[in-house]
């Protein structure tokens, strides 16, 4: 455990800072193009999306940003000219992060692709042979615009358009780097595909965008972890992930993300669903200053399906404003929201959910299930779970409980000889074990660690 | 030597006094057994000796093993060597049974200074300890106490008073959802521990309990105070004669 600690409190000496500048202006977001040697399309994007970002107000109806300073940011950095083919061409600070974090060993036990990200650019991607034997692309974004241009462009921000909102706009002018990955039609993936993502130069705000395909009747999951450095100035993470889950498909989106404590984690992530297709979000939140994070599910095709599991957890000066957002368009479509919060040390952890039937959506089955957990009386956990119903024929249901640790149950493990913030751990970690089973077992584990280093210093 | 000396103890809780001037003791070896109706007091002194911080100690001492363990905190009572099975035991839900064991079998191993055990070792223990308790299933998926039937409880109360090896088990109405056959493994049970060291402390409202710990002394409880504290004989009379039999 400690271990972790220190290696979130480490950044590793990088020179490629001397590179990079505060800021935004058309000409970074020109030579982000240039440099990256992207397609004229691109190009247009990124500017029609600053063009939008200019006129895009700060987003008011929830967590303070006030203090969120977009002109102190760095948008642009690289770590390296291209990625490393292999293991050996990785230079050795970023390998010796890498070994911290435990990649290689992973990746020859459990993974079937490791797709990296340091800074903005990916520094390692590799994939086993029978993966792409199979017709499976799993590459930075960066290299699959250019080695695939004509998979990319047909998808590259339509789920996740540019007019979203402030932080959809600003992404799409300067995101960098990313994955991509394309799962052929009736293709099943059994391994969950991986990749790491690290936040590391100061002040720096990260961009990664993340473009999945699954085609007809193809199955995979795709998993990502996150892990920052503590820095004392305001980092800006404002990644965006979009999937398209073709007619029958089935996909799994999971992710453990831990930011710096000072960060501002303003995510997008978005599914579009088609026929007989189900889509599964499995998220859990720590960290950061301020995050915002709905993943969305536009269930599009008839009986399509969606299910959303997320964990967060907001410790001191940290709010957690996650949720979910379902869009039923087709018939008989069903989703299931399942959330656990838990807030401590005058954390605040709120549940948004905006579940919207469409007109058209007959029998639409939508399940919202809502827990918290408040470990002390600073804390706070609020539930604003709006509900837009256009067709009466919806079934709808939601629950939602806020609760403390029981008393006896702490009285009980601790009569065992646990000690107290053990012994809580221990309750927040059952308490969540309805998302946490759903994880990897090396991300279950490192889920119920992040709750044991969160609770460590609660208790005196 | 005493394994437990209580004197002058008055607990309260919301301000309401609970126990009364309580005041015994009990020589290292010997078993104890409180009895008394409902809300004489008997559960609560169970839970006062593990420091359940619902309870307030007004005046008087605990002294355990030769310690003043008062201001211990619970988990360090129970490294003393203190443990309770619980009348109730909680459930908590997500918590995987065999993970909670070997954590707990660590915690306690390391505030006595003992080896860290690795998982290996502890299965052995466990697996050991699990076909002594005659545990039919398998309960390595299982989680703390959820969705087990009253006699399962009981008997992973058993299971884990085996791995904490105390100096003193405090045993609250372990007969409670045991039928005849488990209260005879129950009590092999407490006999092995007994042949290990451990002294008992049994909470019963019933004498049957009785006959596998055999206790030395009864202790008999009535609205926070000892109305009565004697030998074996006591509980018998108890039974037989009702409370107001051995009320002083």
């Amino acid at each position: 455990m400690n271990n972790n600690d220190a290696l979130w409190e480490d950044s590793n000496q990088s020179d490629y800072m001397n590179k990079t500048r505060l800021g935004l202006d058309e000409a970074l977001i020109r030579q982000i193009s240039t440099d990256k040697n992207e397609p004229a399309w691109m190009l247009e994007k990124r500017l029609a999306s600053f063009e939008l970002f200019k006129t895009k107000a700060m987003p008011t109806w929830g967590p303070d940003l006030s203090k969120l300073d977009l002109t102190s940011i760095t948008y642009y950095a690289k770590a390296m000219d291209r990625p490393a083919e292999s293991w050996d061409d990785v230079p050795a600070d970023i390998k010796n992060t890498f070994d911290k974090l435990g990649i290689p060993q992973a990746e020859q036990e459990l993974l079937a692709g490791v797709g990296a990200q340091y800074e903005s650019t990916a520094i390692y991607h590799s994939l086993k042979e029978e993966l792409s034997e199979q017709g499976v692309i799993f590459e930075d974004l960066d290299i699959a615009l250019q080695k695939y241009p004509s998979l990319v462009e047909p998808y590259f921000m339509k789920a996740m358009p540019s007019s979203l909102h402030r932080f959809a706009a600003l992404h799409g002018a300067v995101w960098s780097g990313g994955t991509f990955l394309y799962i052929p039609a009736g293709v099943k993936i059994e391994q969950p595909l991986q990749a790491y993502f690290r936040m590391n130069a100061k002040g720096m705000g990260q961009f990664e965008h993340t473009l999945i395909i699954v085609e007809s009747g193809a199955q995979a999951h795709y998993i990502e972890g996150c892990s920052a450095p503590r820095y004392g100035v305001d980092s800006l993470h404002a990644g965006g992930v979009e999937i398209y889950v073709k007619e029958g498909a089935r996909f799994r989106y999971s992710s453990v993300e831990s930011w710096s404590k000072d960060a501002y984690n303003l995510n997008t992530k978005r599914a579009i669903v088609e026929a007989d297709a189900h889509m599964e979000w499995v998220g859990g939140n720590f960290g950061s200053n301020t995050t915002m994070l709905y993943p969305c599910s536009i269930l599009k095709g008839d009986r399509s399906s969606a299910d959303h599991l997320g964990v967060a957890f907001a410790g001191a000066g940290q709010t957690q404003d996650t949720g979910a957002k379902v869009i039923h368009l087709g018939k008989d479509t069903t989703s299931n929201i399942v959330t656990k919060s838990i807030s401590r040390e005058g954390g605040k952890a709120i549940y948004r959910g905006l579940v919207e039937i469409s007109p058209l959506a007959t029998n639409a089955v939508v399940s919202v299930k809502c827990d918290s957990l408040i470990l002390d009386d600073k804390s706070q956990a609020d539930t604003i779970p709006v509900m837009k119903i256009n067709n009466e024929t919806a079934t709808i249901s939601h629950e939602a409980s806020t609760g403390k640790i029981n008393a006896e149950d702490l009285f009980y493990l601790r009569s065992r000889g646990i000690k107290e913030s053990e012994a809580s751990a221990m309750i927040v970690n059952g308490f969540i074990e309805p998302i946490t089973k759903e994880l990897p077992l090396e991300y279950s584990v490192e889920m119920n660690r992040l709750v044991e280093l969160e609770m460590e210093d609660s208790i005196g | 030597m005493n394994i437990l000396e209580i004197k002058n103890l008055t607990v309260t809780t919301s301000d309401k006094i609970i126990l009364d001037d309580i005041n015994f003791t009990l020589a290292k070896g010997e078993s104890l057994a409180i009895m008394g109706p409902n809300g004489s007091g008997k559960s609560t002194f169970a839970k006062v000796l593990l420091g359940h911080p619902d309870y307030q100690i007004k005046s008087g001492s605990i002294v355990f093993n030769g310690q003043d363990i008062l201001k211990l905190k619970p988990e360090e009572r129970a490294a003393a060597g203190l443990f309770l099975s619980f009348q109730e035991p909680r459930e908590i839900a997500g918590l995987d049974l065999f993970s909670f064991l070997f954590d707990a079998y660590r915690a306690l191993q390391e505030a006595r200074g003992k080896e860290k055990i690795s998982v290996f070792d502890f299965k052995t223990i466990l697996d050991a300890e699990l076909e002594a308790l005659a545990v039919k299933g398998d309960w390595s998926n299982r989680q703390v106490n959820t969705g087990f039937s009253g006699g399962e409880k009981k008997k992973a109360e058993l299971l884990q008073l085996a791995l904490a090896e105390p100096t003193l088990a405090v045993l609250d109405e372990i007969d409670s959802g045991l039928d005849v056959d488990a209260l005879v493994i129950a009590g092999k049970a407490i006999d092995r521990a007994k042949a290990k060291g451990t002294s008992f402390l049994v909470v019963t409202h019933y004498r049957r309990v009785l006959e596998y710990v055999r206790p030395d002394k009864v202790l008999v409880l009535s609205a926070g105070k000892v109305a009565a504290f004697g030998g074996p004989e006591l509980a018998d009379k108890f039974e037989a004669e009702g409370f107001a039999s051995v009320e002083k």
